[in-house]
């Protein structure tokens, strides 16, 4: 199954009710297979909306008459998406976004990129607020993200961002579906669907009053502060022995992944950190990892964005060194097998005992 | 004794922010009306706007959802979709749905969206202080068209309603104004067919109110009043744009 296309299936097991999309490669797929899937569905509603901010604002409609959404796109359609989720962040509602990113700044190229880290993970659009950012590496966990992105937004009623890229979202590996959809979804009890014998209710941001305002961010703070503590995840691999680890996300962790093994091969103790959350960023696990080794290597297809913050995390107490490959352009394992060995060498890591 | 003029139910007891003689408070009160008609109060979701009626959801006693400017229609179709029992209904000025948000209007009526869009055109952007909207007439003076709306250089008034009677989705369009009695009676009756349209399942309707707007014209209310007449329903004409609701069965 194609990556698209799992996070469509994944995303009706989890009781998906509205999909508003809006066509841009490469994620089509995925609104491909919801136009199929869900569009007929009882009770459910696809949308291929006349904009990416339509359609980001229809999800909002939809979820303020609390049922549970999603749109998707890619790069440039995330851009004009971010209207609609700061408002949805503001007003404290639960939706699930898909970005198949794609080569950039401007219209780039349909190729498999990793340049929306910042947006992403600063917010995006305007205003102090956060999203949850998961980063999947494979089509399986694309499925398992989808569901945990709808599981968390209800949580704690923020929206959630899973950020894949081109490559994942169009490659096809086996999935299996490990949730089934709930027979109960949770009740949100701010909904709008009506004041029936209940007081009528307000969905709100704008306030005139500055201090209520503040006291809205400091709630939103405050929750912040509690998905660090809950829902912070990261993967190792073979870093129990590293004496160099290699920083990468998502399909960039998967490309080193494949290097580290060949590095195992030829000898080098070489291991992998990957964040799972992007925001919130697994900043002391990956600190916890100094006890290992001050040697560490930042992978991203883009000139360095989650440099940042592993520096904000590793601070004095590491040496980073960097590979970036921005544009689309997706590094083979060999080349970063190439990186690993030169680095390796220079910083003396061979003939360390 | 007879009650003949009382508040009604679904309009919470509080003071307009309004100015004198503007439209807003009539077209509010007009709606709340209809609503406790129709006896739908329970099951209507409004979607106000920014701007001058941001605060809207403070005189509307059903349940409402603020928007982003111009995000009225597709906040609607999110609401009317995940929800199609409720009676969803946007308020929009001509900033919001004749400029930003043309998109998103033109868009919902040619999906016929089973929705009531309320709006208002005062010919100015009146919250911000008075700019040039896309409804501004000709030869107009507003803070952004200080020598008067050039149609050279800003274009001419645009017909909104119009042009989205033109899409297929939409079954009912009616231009009224607020500005004398027997408008204010003729707007009531659009506003409740653009309702009942919705109620009935037949698709997207939309009532154009002409509000006078006497601060950002720099005029008094009852001059306002007057210009609405004189000048504004000139560019604007008022009556039915489109109504098929008759020959349209309910789905």
């Amino acid at each position: 199954m194609s990556g698209n296309a799992a996070i469509g299936e994944a995303a009706i097991r989890a009781g998906c009710q509205c999909y508003f999309g809006y066509p841009i490669t490469p994620q089509n797929e995925l609104t491909e297979y919801m136009a199929l899937h869900l569009s007929r569905r009882p009770g459910c509603t696809f949308i291929q909306a006349e904009s990416e901010i339509s359609a980001i604002n229809m999800v909002y409609g939809a979820s303020v008459a609390g049922v549970r959404a999603m749109t998707s796109s890619s790069s440039p359609g995330i851009s004009l998406k971010q209207e609609g989720i700061s408002y949805l962040a503001a007003c404290e509602l639960p939706a699930v976004i898909v970005n198949m990113s794609r080569g950039g700044p401007g219209l780039g190229s349909i190729s498999a990129a990793q340049s929306d880290y910042y947006q992403s993970t600063r917010g995006g659009g305007h205003g102090d607020y956060r999203t949850i950012v998961l980063a999947p590496s494979s089509v399986q966990e694309l499925a398992d993200f989808t569901h945990r992105a709808f599981e968390l937004s209800d949580k704690y009623l923020v929206p959630v961002i899973i950020l894949g890229d081109g490559m994942i979202g169009q490659m096809m590996e086996p999935v299996e579906f490990k949730h089934e959809a709930p027979a109960v979804l949770p009740i949100r009890s701010r909904s709008l669907r009506g004041a029936k014998d209940r007081p009528s209710r307000i969905i709100k941001t704008f306030t005139s009053n500055p201090a209520e305002l503040e006291e809205i961010n400091w709630s939103l703070y405050r929750r912040y502060q509690l998905i660090e503590k809950e829902e912070t995840t990261a993967e190792t691999y073979m870093t129990d022995d590293a004496r160099l680890i290699v920083v990468a996300f998502g399909i960039a962790a998967r490309i080193a992944k494949g290097a580290i093994k060949s590095a195992r091969d030829n000898g080098m103790k070489v291991g992998l950190f990957r964040p799972i959350t992007l925001w919130p960023f697994p900043s002391k696990k990956l600190l916890e990892l100094v006890k290992v080794t001050h040697h560490f290597l930042d992978f991203e297809m883009n000139m360095g964005q989650m440099i940042d913050d592993v520096h904000l995390s590793l601070g004095d107490k590491a040496t980073i060194s960097f590979y970036g490959r921005p544009g689309g352009v997706i590094a083979t394992p060999s080349e970063v097998l190439r990186v690993i060995t030169r680095l390796y060498h220079q910083k003396g890591l061979d003939t360390k005992k | 004794m007879k009650t003949v003029y009382t508040r009604p139910k679904s309009l919470k007891k509080r003071v307009f922010h309004y100015c004198p003689g503007c439209g807003h408070s009539i077209a509010h009160r007009l709606i709340c009306e209809v609503i406790d008609e129709m006896g739908i109060q329970d099951k209507t979701v409004g979607v106000p706007p920014p701007g001058c009626a941001v605060f809207a959801y403070h005189y509307f006693d059903v349940d409402m959802a603020e928007s982003a400017h111009g995000r009225g229609a597709a906040v609607a179709t999110g609401l009317k979709r995940a929800n199609p029992e409720a009676i969803v209904f946007t308020y929009q000025g001509d900033g919001d749905l004749a400029a930003i948000g043309t998109a998103e209007t033109i868009h919902a009526a040619n999906r016929g969206e089973k929705i009531t869009a309320i709006f208002i055109n005062n010919a100015v952007y009146g919250m911000t202080g008075g700019q040039m909207a896309p409804t501004t007439l000709q030869q107009m003076v507003t803070t952004t068209t200080p020598y008067g709306r050039d149609a050279k250089l800003e274009g001419y008034p645009i017909r909104i309603s119009e042009m989205i009677a033109l899409t297929k989705g939409a079954v009912y369009i009616e231009r009224v104004a607020v500005n004398s009695p027997a408008h204010i009676i003729k707007a009531k009756k659009a506003i409740r067919k653009a309702f009942q349209a919705q109620i009935d399942g037949l698709g997207y309707a939309l009532v154009e109110i002409l509000s006078p707007c006497p601060t950002n014209w720099k005029m008094t209310p009852v001059e306002s009043w007057k210009w609405v007449d004189e000048v504004m329903a000139k560019e604007f004409p008022l009556g039915v744009i489109k109504d098929i609701t008759g020959d349209k069965n309910a789905d």
